[in-house]
């Protein structure tokens, strides 16, 4: 029998690896409990794996924005009901839509097409790190290697002059950012979507060899829902790999035996990944998804129009499903952990994200095999104001 | 052991190609599932076991 309890949701955290604690204590009262959401709903909260994967895999609950209450605020203030997606917006719709936007994208990153981009990551990534050799140390590993890595392996991909990484990447900032204002949130989100409109038109006149160019080509889409299946992978593409990059690199400093483990043994790095994923789970405040009918899940009915917001975070340390969770293990089987999601939405480009992790930290230990922090730990910026968490900046030293 | 796909339920996640890809492949326009090895043998049974669990989208069915 589950524990009826009301709480928020948990955001405070007291150590920089480690979801809140209290995440770990519902855990154990009650794997699915009930939530009060910032607009007064009353809800849901997942903090155990198999029920996070359940719930997932269920297509009674819906993805659809307009259906959802955000377990979030925006700037200290609850989101009210927000409009259904945009066309081509297809992380916030339910099949058939979904469906058929994502078959759109499908096929362009596939586990083959991936391992052929290894080659222009690899060297992407080495022109960074000779740009973080070139910085001299100390240098901040965020804005020489960790943002601009994917954010260039994106904008190839897709067709994005890298040139004007500047202004997407600070509207992207305000994006996730959790200080910023309802109306920042919007003119931010407006200017992105007018920047890839205006590229997915020019790909008539001038097409490449992008995504894109590819999209435009099917002639099944218009141009505004081009864009936001382009903003979406924008968006998408750099902030998590790049957040990936940053904190687990602070992470893998902060354990020094597991990263000569690493670095005894590079083959270890797809497995390192796997476990860099699960224990950090970055998408902090998790998915989010409503009962389109009452559902019985984890020993509860959720009721039609009920939100339940899932912690990927406590679900990928729940000790049913991985021994000693809370313990960093390079070496451990984490596959399985939820970090990219699971059921139909899970993460699109999650096997570009793996060769570009796997590809970066291998060669960025290898070419900075002393590499150290060059502050104290306490003074790492931490991204406790953003949707997905990671460092601001990452000081470090070389010799 | 006999495995069956369904690339109507396919998401397109690349997890089976990743774990076994001498048993699962992906189409190369929509990414589905392409079943190599339906009565897969040695250690790609365990494999394949493990491929249907990670499915995110349930398209995998493993008969033993």
């Amino acid at each position: 029998m589950t524990e009826t309890l009301y709480s928020e949701l948990p955001t405070r955290r007291t150590t920089p690896f480690d979801p809140p604690a209290e995440l770990g204590l519902l855990r154990e009262r009650a794997p699915i409990s009930r939530m009060k959401f910032p607009d007064g709903h009353l809800g849901w909260l997942v903090t155990n794996y198999e029920i996070a994967r359940e719930v997932h895999a269920d297509r009674r609950f819906s993805s659809r924005a307009e259906l959802h209450h955000s377990p979030r605020t925006v700037a200290g203030q609850p989101v009210t009901q927000r409009p259904p997606a945009k066309p081509g917006m297809f992380i916030s719709m339910d099949a058939p839509d979904h469906t058929r936007y994502r078959k759109l994208l499908t096929g362009q990153f596939t586990v083959r097409r991936m391992n052929q981009l290894m080659p222009r990551i690899e060297q992407i990534v080495a022109e960074h790190l000779a740009g973080l050799r070139a910085a001299g140390s100390p240098a901040d590993l965020v804005a020489n290697f960790a943002l601009p890595v994917p954010s260039m392996v994106i904008c190839e991909l897709l067709g994005v002059p890298y040139e004007e990484r500047e202004s997407f990447q600070q509207d992207t900032a305000k994006l996730l950012s959790l200080d910023s204002s309802l109306d920042d949130v919007m003119a931010a989100f407006e200017r992105l979507e007018d920047f890839v409109l205006q590229l997915a038109k020019r790909k008539h006149v001038e097409p490449g060899d992008d995504m894109l160019t590819g999209l435009v080509a099917t002639g099944e889409l218009d141009d505004s829902e081009v864009a936001n299946m382009g903003l979406l992978l924008l968006v998408a593409g750099h902030e998590t790999t790049a957040n990936m990059l940053g904190i687990g690199t602070l992470l893998l400093l902060q354990h020094p035996e597991q990263l000569a483990a690493l670095q005894a043994d590079p083959s270890l790095v797809d497995n390192a990944v796997e476990e860099l994923m699960r224990y950090l789970s970055i998408i902090q405040f998790g998915t989010l998804r409503t009962a389109l009918e009452d559902v019985e899940v984890g020993g509860v009915v959720v009721r039609a129009g009920e939100s339940v917001s899932i912690s990927v975070a406590a679900a990928n340390r729940d000790p049913a499903r991985f021994e000693r969770p809370d313990e960093f293990d390079v070496r451990r089987s984490a596959s399985g952990h939820l970090a990219f999601g699971h059921g139909v939405h899970q993460c699109l480009g999650q096997q570009l994200a793996r060769i570009e992790m796997r590809v970066g930290f291998s060669a960025l230990f290898r070419e900075f095999p002393d590499l150290r922090l060059a502050v104290p730990v306490e003074e790492v910026k931490l991204r406790t104001d953003m949707a997905i968490y990671g460092v601001h900046e990452l000081p470090v030293e070389f010799s | 052991m006999k495995i069956e796909v369904d690339p109507d339920r396919c998401a397109g996640s690349g997890m089976c190609a990743l774990t076994d890809p001498a048993v699962f492949d992906q189409d190369e326009t929509d990414g589905t599932v392409v079943l190599l090895e339906p009565s897969p043998t040695g250690e790609h049974r365990e494999a394949a076991r493990e491929a249907a669990h990670l499915c995110p989208a349930g398209a995998i069915r493993v008969l033993e």
